[in-house]
């Protein structure tokens, strides 16, 4: 099943793109599983994710944490810290 | 007594108009003792900027703020509430966001008003942009870590 990812602000910029729909693999089942799988796709990839641990994930539009399990995502999105207000 | 209070949630490119906003809340009601509103507009950083361009999450945003503004209503009791915020290129001295909160005494109003702005800083959807009044490329606004702690404060104590 494939799985729609949303990036945000410099994440979106430095990826290139706005969403896409990929195919995981077996064994990714959590956020920092899949930020690590991501990373590894490329130069564009390696540069949004660098540190891994200030991008915030939010699974069917509701925030959540790396730790957090994956199975039944509709939509991922991945972005900066938040800066609204 | 009124039903359960109803939070207005509406992210949009246009402006707003304040007195329209708290007429819409208190406008024909006899027991809102207190109106507490809070405008956040773009600055200019001394000359710097020539604008702010807000993205933000469709869908999400309007979640998110929805869940903010409920767990409001759960805490204060607030007669109304109302969120506002904008997206899209803001020019300095423009409206950014409008948070405004009615209860029967001010203290409810402010200290909701105030834990609004807090969350919604801290966990909505948003992201700024800067342009520079020079036309050299601008940048990602960064995200405060005194932000994340003025949310922080809202905690409730550990049972």
């Amino acid at each position: 099943m494939a799985t729609k990812l949303i990036y945000f602000a410099w994440v979106r910029e430095r990826i290139g793109k706005p969403e896409e729909d990929v195919e995981l693999p077996a064994g990714i089942e959590t956020v920092a599983d899949l930020l690590r799988w991501l990373k590894s796709r490329g130069e564009e990839y390696e540069h949004a994710l660098q540190y891994p641990d200030v991008i915030r994930v939010a699974i069917n539009q509701e925030h959540v944490e790396h730790r957090e399990k994956i199975a039944g995502a509709r939509e991922i999105a991945l972005f900066p810290p938040m800066t609204g207000g | 007594m009124s039903g359960a209070v109803v939070p207005v949630v509406r992210i949009q490119r246009e402006d707003f108009d304040v007195a329209a906003e708290i007429a819409r809340l208190s406008e024909g009601r006899a027991d809102i003792g207190a109106v507490v509103t809070f405008s956040g507009l773009c600055r200019d950083e001394q000359g710097r900027l020539s604008a702010l361009e807000l993205e933000h999450y469709p869908g999400m945003a309007e979640a998110e703020i929805a869940r903010i503004a409920s767990e409001a209503i759960e805490r204060w009791p607030l007669h109304g509430l109302t969120v506002i915020h904008r997206h899209g290129k803001v020019r300095p001295g423009g409206n950014i966001v409008l948070v405004v909160t009615a209860s029967a005494h001010r203290q409810a109003a402010f200290e909701a008003a105030n834990f609004l702005m807090d969350y919604l800083k801290s966990r909505a959807p948003f992201w700024k942009k800067e342009h520079h009044a020079d036309g050299s490329a601008g940048g990602w606004v960064d995200a405060k870590e005194i932000d994340d702690k003025a949310a922080g404060r809202w905690k409730a104590p550990s049972k």
